[in-house]
């Protein structure tokens, strides 16, 4: 059976003058339909760059991204974005602001050509727990979870079935956040939706992801299943010290 | 019908397209009104503008044609002629009135011409960088590079004498700081997520240029297109008073200027009453601009 979506030795590198960064240095993985990978690191360590050159936002320069099997076209074509989306990290910068909410989720449909979009923005807020009201508000008169409520409801009204998603929690609070997961969850269930999911919260990881790679300096250094995190069965030291971070800040023991 | 009251302006959770954009007008609109300054300049503008378009009711005599030139000539501000009169026996009140058809007909065109061309320029060359920058950007940089006034009087110099000619002229010399503004703001919004986002939703340059970049470089370009006014109307008259803008008889302010400064000092009022309308409308673009910056763009905000 094809992988929903399959990467293989992905490389990216940045060039600036005389200079060259390898951000993404070899990395595969394959997703399953429906299934929910993670990939989690420090920053730095290349994952929010490994989503950006799955969907044409960062430069491919080595390796394959796979597609339903088959190899994605460059640049996307339309078919491409109609399948996979992306959720951004910070939903203070992900969203134009001077466009209403309105303008924000009929811009897709216009773009692919849709008809009834009076319905589907309708019905992409509600799936999103946001009422019609919000519909013609402007972003800067949504709170934050909010405003990342609306870049879901962005990122599903093409009726994807890849959600590529970039901490999609960090930038808000405890709370807000528990709130943005359980829906994404619910999506998840709903729509048979493939995720991956990048985060430097190994908490979020386990509770989203049935799989997830570890990552540091652009390339793989574990990859575990869930089982495994919670079990704390890990092979890598850099692994164990992301586990240990994760539990917390605890006073380091100095002998006297 | 709760149309257009206060609370429905203000709404949180506007109904519809039209109220979510009439109440961000009235919240620009509330804050601007509590700019005094801003609102002694937009004062000015709609006079200037209420002037030009009731000229024919308000000037009391023809511009063109003047009195009796024996008797008429160079009469000092009185009941009859509140201005006094020119050299040629014209009523200068009444030229004062027609010449505001000029000066806005002056400023709409430029306005009009170097705005598009300003941002047309600016959001294409940040946008796409590389070499199309380059090159967008090192014309902007040549025309910049020629002195203004210089230019426009080498144009109109090529193209003869005439008020289309001096607008073409200040047109052509005043956008190319609006490339360098809309170019800058553009450099700092295309790695944005909300561009990226409208990337990934499959949208084209063209559709991201317009309705993405552009509302956002459209503030700063009408602020500094508001500010620009002063020495585009500043410009045209100092054309006019090289004898290269409009031509005699037509009423334009700097060519008044111009004509009345052989008697300056016998009879003020010639060359000092024009002088006083573009000082008057210069400042009224200038308070209006500045009002329009601490409304429009909040990082420039006191």
């Amino acid at each position: 059976m094809t992988a929903h979506l399959d990467i293989r030795d992905l490389r990216v590198s940045f060039h600036s003058g005389a200079e060259r960064v390898d951000a993404v240095r070899g990395v595969s993985f394959r997703v399953e339909r429906g299934a929910s990978y993670g990939i989690v690191g420090e920053s730095g360590s290349g994952k929010s760059t490994v989503l950006r050159a799955i969907c044409g936002l960062a430069p491919v320069t080595g390796g394959e991204v796979l597609f339903e099997g088959r190899p994605v076209s460059e640049p996307r074509d339309a078919a491409f974005y109609r399948n996979v989306q992306m959720v951004f990290q910070d939903p203070y910068a992900s969203l134009h602001p001077r466009h209403t909410i309105d303008r924000v989720l009929s811009e897709p449909l216009a773009i692919h050509g849709f008809k009834d979009r009076d319905k589907r923005i309708e019905t992409a807020l509600r799936d999103v727990g946001l009422g019609p009201r919000f519909r013609f508000a402007y972003p800067h008169q949504l709170s934050g979870g909010q405003r990342q409520r609306v870049a879901v409801a962005r990122a599903l009204i093409l009726e994807p079935t890849v959600l590529l998603l970039d901490e999609p929690t960090s930038a808000l609070d405890a709370s807000i956040q528990a709130e943005v997961l359980n829906l994404l969850d619910r999506l998840r269930a709903e729509r048979g939706l493939t995720y991956v999911l990048v985060s430097h919260d190994l908490a979020v990881v386990a509770h989203m992801c049935e799989q997830l790679m570890v990552m540091q300096h652009g390339q793989t250094v574990e990859v575990m299943t869930r089982a495994d995190l919670q079990a704390g069965r890990a092979t890598q030291d850099y692994t164990r010290r992301l586990l240990a971070a994760s539990e917390g800040y605890t006073p380091m023991e100095t002998s006297a | 019908m709760s149309a257009l009251s206060r609370e429905w302006l203000l709404s949180e959770q506007p109904t519809s397209r039209r109220q979510a954009r009439l109440g961000q007008v009235y919240r620009t609109w509330l804050s601007l009104r509590s700019n005094w300054l801003a609102m002694v300049g937009l004062g000015i503008i709609v006079v200037l503008i209420l002037v030009a378009l009731f000229a024919d009711v308000i000037a009391p005599y023809d511009p063109l044609a003047g009195g009796d030139l024996r008797t008429a000539r160079l009469l000092p501000p009185s009941w009859e002629h509140p201005f006094g009169t020119d050299e040629q026996a014209r009523d200068i009140f009444s030229r004062i009135v027609y010449g505001s058809r000029l000066t806005l007909m002056v400023v709409a065109l430029v306005a009009v011409i170097a705005t598009p061309i300003g941002l047309l320029v600016g959001t294409t060359a940040g946008y796409f960088g590389g070499w199309v920058d380059t090159v967008l950007m090192r014309t902007t940089d040549i025309f910049l590079a020629f002195p203004r006034l210089i230019l426009a009087l080498a144009f109109v110099a090529a193209l003869g004498p005439g008020i289309e000619n001096a607008i073409i002229a200040i047109a052509i010399t005043s956008w190319p700081p609006y490339a360098r503004l809309a170019r800058a703001e553009t450099l700092t919004i295309r790695d944005s997520d909300f561009i990226n986002a409208a990337r990934l939703q499959g949208a084209s340059s063209l559709r991201i240029l317009w309705g993405h970049v552009t509302p956002l470089c459209l503030s700063s370009v009408i602020i500094r297109v508001t500010l620009d006014m002063a020495g585009i109307i500043l410009t045209a008259a100092g054309l006019g008073f090289l004898g290269l803008g409009a031509q005699p008889p037509q009423p334009e302010w700097g060519a008044m200027i111009a004509a009345g400064r052989r008697f300056l000092i016998d009879f003020w009022w010639v060359a000092t009453i024009p002088g006083i309308a573009i000082f008057t409308v210069s400042l009224g673009f200038n308070l209006l601009g500045d009002g329009l910056r601490d409304v429009l763009d909040p990082k420039a905000r006191k």
